[in-house]
C-alpha cells in the first residue's frame, strides 16, 4: 500500500483524469447528438413565403445555408476563359470590334460578372443605354413572374386563371419600352424562380422556356438526354409537353437554368420572347429556323450581310455534350451538393466548376485536382486556338468583301458572299458567346468551328471570284 | 490521510468512475456503436458521409454478393479488425472534427486491401492474366470502375 500521503494524491489524479474522460465523451455525446438532429430538421418555418414574395432575404429567413451561398454570387473571380468579371471583352480581342460592326455589341461587350448583377449590369451596359431595347430583356435579368401577372390581371385576365395572366402578361412587358418596364421589377433571379414557394419543388417559371421547351419537345431532335421528352414522344404525343408535370427532378436541375441561358430572339414588332427550337437546338438547326423565319440581327456595317447574333447557348451546347449523355445537370458541377455537419444542400453560389473542383468534378473524377484542371484547359485552350482561326477567317471574307465593294462591283452581286458571311460568323458566335469556351461540348464545339472557318473561306473565294470577272 | 475518509473516498472515487464508464457505454450505445461491429452495409452510412458510396453501391453489379466489409477489410481475423480499427478511428475523428477532404477519397493503402479482394472470388478466373501494375499490385478496378460502386447520381 502507498502511504497515506500518495494515496492522496493518487485518489486526486484518478478523479482529475476520470473527470477529463468524462467531460471528454459527455462531449462527444452532444456532437454526435448534434450531428443526428441536424440529419432530422433542416429547415425551419420562420416566415411564410407565397407566390408574391420575390425578395430573396424573406427566403433566406427559411432556408439561411443556401441563401448564404446565394449571396456569394456578388463575388468576381477571373478564370483562364472567362469567370465573373466586367472586362471589355472588345479590348482584350479587337477584332470583335470589327466582327459585330454596326450593332449594339461593337460598342459594349462585357464578360458578364455573377447572378447577384445581373440586372445592374444590364442598367449599366452601353447596349441599353445607348440603343433601344425592349422590355423583354427583363425576362432573364430580373425576378419578372409578379410583374407578368399584374400586366395580365390589368389586361382583364380573371384571378383564377394565374399561368393565363403570366402569358398575357409576358407579352405585354415584351413589348413595352425597356425603361417602362424596369421600373415594374427590383430583384435579380430570386429563390422564387426556380422553387415552388409552398413546396421548394424545381420549377420553371420563364414563359419563353415554357414555350420554347414544348416546341423542342415536338420537333425531331435526338434528345436522349431528355428523358421525360423521350417518354412523352414514345407514348404518342398526347396532349401538350408540360415541362412542370413531367420532367424528372434530375431534368430540373437543368432545365431551370435552360430558362435564361439559352439562344433567343425577339420576335416581330411586339418583341414577343422566342427560343427558337422548332426544328431543334443544333446550331445548324437553329440557323435553319432563322433562315425560315427571315429573321436577322443586323447588316454588318462593312459587308452588309444580314447577320445573326448568337446569345449564350449553353444549354444547347451542354445538350450536345458528354456530360449531357451521362445524365449529368447543370446544377451538378455549377451547384454541386455539400455538406454542413450531416446536412446536404446544394450550393447556390452559381459559378465557374473550375473554382471548386473537388465538389464538382471529383464526385466522379477521383483524380487530382491539378489533372482535372489539365484535362479541361487543354479542351478550353484547342477550342480557343480554333476560335482564333475562325475569327480571322471571317475577318478576311469581311475584307474580301469590302474590297469588291470598293473596286464598284454591282451590290447584287454578293448575295452569295454574304450569305457565307451569315453562316460563317453564326457558327463563330455560336461557340464564342457560349459560356464554356467548348467544354460543355468539346467535339460539337469544334465542328462547328471547322465549318465556321470552311464557310468564310468559301465565302473569299466567292468574293475573289468577283475580283476576277 | 486520517483512517475515517479512505472508505467514504474510495466510494466517492467509485462512484465518478461509474459515472464515467455509464456515460461512455450511453455514448456508445447513442452512437450505434454495436453496430460497427457487424457487417451490415448500413452500419457505414450512420454518420451521412458515405450516402453516395452506400447508394451507388445499391446500384451496382456486386451489391448482390459483396457488403462493404467484403471488398474494404482483408479475410482474416487480426487483418480485418485492424482495418475496421484503424478506418474506423479515421472516420470517427474526421466527421466529429468536420476536417476531412471531400469528396473522400480511398487512401493507397485501402487501395491496395480493396484490389487485393477482387482474388477473393477472382483468384482462378484472373490466375492467367494478371500482371502487377505500377502500384506494385493488380489494379483491378482502374477496368472495373463500376462493379462495387454504380452511377453516383
Amino acid at each position: 500500500m502507498p502511504t497515506s500521503k500518495y494515496r492522496w494524491a493518487l485518489y486526486v489524479a484518478t478523479a482529475v483524469v476520470t473527470a477529463t474522460l468524462t467531460f471528454l465523451v459527455l462531449a462527444l455525446l452532444t456532437n454526435i447528438f448534434e450531428r443526428k438532429e441536424e440529419a432530422k430538421q433542416q429547415s425551419f418555418k420562420l416566415t411564410d413565403l407565397d407566390e408574391n414574395t420575390v425578395d430573396p432575404a424573406e427566403w433566406g429567413k427559411n432556408f439561411p445555408r443556401q441563401y448564404d451561398s446565394y449571396r456569394r454570387t456578388v463575388d468576381v473571380k477571373r478564370t483562364r476563359h472567362g469567370g465573373s468579371e466586367a472586362f471589355q471583352k472588345l479590348d482584350e480581342e479587337p477584332v470583335w470590334r470589327e466582327l459585330f460592326k454596326g450593332y449594339a455589341f461593337g460598342v459594349d461587350y462585357r464578360e458578364e460578372r455573377g447572378h447577384a448583377y445581373m440586372l445592374s449590369d444590364q442598367d449599366m451596359t452601353e447596349r441599353v443605354k445607348k440603343f433601344s431595347q425592349p422590355g423583354a430583356c427583363l425576362h432573364c435579368h430580373a425576378s419578372v413572374i409578379p410583374a407578368y401577372k399584374d400586366a395580365g390581371r390589368k389586361s382583364g385576365i380573371p384571378d383564377g386563371e394565374t399561368q393565363a395572366q403570366i402569358m398575357k402578361g409576358f407579352s405585354l412587358v415584351c413589348a413595352m419600352p425597356y425603361a417602362e418596364a424596369r421600373k415594374l421589377v427590383s430583384h435579380p433571379v430570386a429563390c422564387i424562380d426556380c422553387h415552388d414557394s409552398k413546396t421548394m419543388k424545381l420549377r420553371v417559371t420563364r414563359p419563353g422556356f415554357l414555350n420554347g421547351i414544348r416546341d423542342l419537345a415536338n420537333s425531331d431532335e435526338e434528345l436522349s438526354h431528355l428523358p421525360s421528352i423521350t417518354r412523352w414522344r414514345e407514348e404518342g404525343k398526347r396532349g401538350e409537353y408540360d415541362v412542370n408535370k413531367v420532367a424528372s427532378r434530375q431534368e430540373m436541375r437543368s432545365f431551370v437554368c435552360g430558362q435564361c441561358h439559352v439562344e433567343y430572339y425577339f420576335r416581330g414588332p411586339e418583341k414577343y420572347l422566342t427560343y427558337p427550337w422548332k426544328n431543334g437546338i443544333g446550331a445548324e438547326k437553329i440557323e435553319n429556323y432563322y433562315d425560315k423565319a427571315g429573321f436577322k440581327d443586323w447588316l454588318h456595317a462593312v459587308s452588309g450581310a444580314p447577320l445573326l447574333k448568337a446569345q449564350h447557348p449553353e444549354f444547347e451546347m451542354w445538350s450536345k455534350g458528354i456530360h449531357a449523355r451521362s445524365g449529368v445537370s447543370c446544377a451538378d458541377c455549377h451547384m454541386p451538393y455539400q455538406r454542413e455537419g450531416a446536412v446536404k444542400i446544394s450550393n447556390h453560389h452559381v459559378r465557374s466548376p473550375l473554382l471548386n473542383i473537388a465538389q464538382s468534378c471529383q464526385t466522379c473524377h477521383r483524380y487530382p485536382e491539378d489533372e482535372i484542371r489539365a484535362r479541361a484547359e487543354s479542351i478550353q485552350d484547342r477550342t480557343k486556338s480554333l476560335k482564333i482561326r475562325a475569327e480571322l477567317a471571317v475577318l478576311g471574307l469581311i475584307q474580301a468583301i469590302k474590297k469588291v465593294k470598293t473596286a464598284g462591283i454591282a451590290e447584287d452581286q454578293l448575295a452569295a458572299a454574304r450569305d457565307f458571311h451569315r453562316k460563317a460568323q453564326w457558327r463563330l458566335d455560336f461557340v464564342a458567346a457560349e459560356n464554356s469556351m467548348g467544354f460543355h461540348a468539346p467535339g460539337e464545339a469544334l465542328r462547328i468551328l471547322a465549318e465556321a472557318i470552311d464557310f468564310a473561306r468559301q465565302g473569299e473565294l466567292e468574293a475573289e471570284k468577283l475580283m476576277k470577272k | 490521510m486520517p483512517a475515517w475518509a479512505v472508505g467514504p473516498l474510495v466510494l466517492i472515487l467509485c462512484a465518478l468512475i461509474g459515472i464515467f464508464i455509464g456515460s461512455a457505454s450511453y455514448t456508445a450505445y447513442y452512437g450505434e456503436g454495436a453496430s460497427y461491429l457487424s457487417n451490415d452495409p448500413r452500419s457505414c452510412v450512420n454518420c451521412h458521409i458515405m450516402r453516395e458510396q452506400y447508394d451507388s453501391w445499391q446500384k451496382a453489379s456486386h451489391h448482390a454478393f459483396a457488403v462493404c466489409n467484403d471488398c474494404h477489410s482483408p479475410d482474416d481475423f487480426l487483418g480485418k479488425w485492424l482495418t475496421k480499427a484503424e478506418n474506423g478511428f479515421r472516420h470517427s475523428k474526421g466527421f466529429t472534427l468536420q476536417d476531412f477532404h471531400e469528396p473522400i477519397m480511398i487512401r493507397p493503402k485501402n487501395f491496395e486491401i480493396l484490389n487485393r479482394s477482387c482474388l477473393k472470388c477472382h483468384d482462378a478466373l484472373t490466375n492467367e492474366i494478371r500482371h502487377t501494375s505500377e502500384l506494385g499490385f493488380m489494379n483491378c478496378v482502374r477496368c472495373h470502375r463500376n462493379v462495387g460502386h454504380g452511377a453516383t447520381k
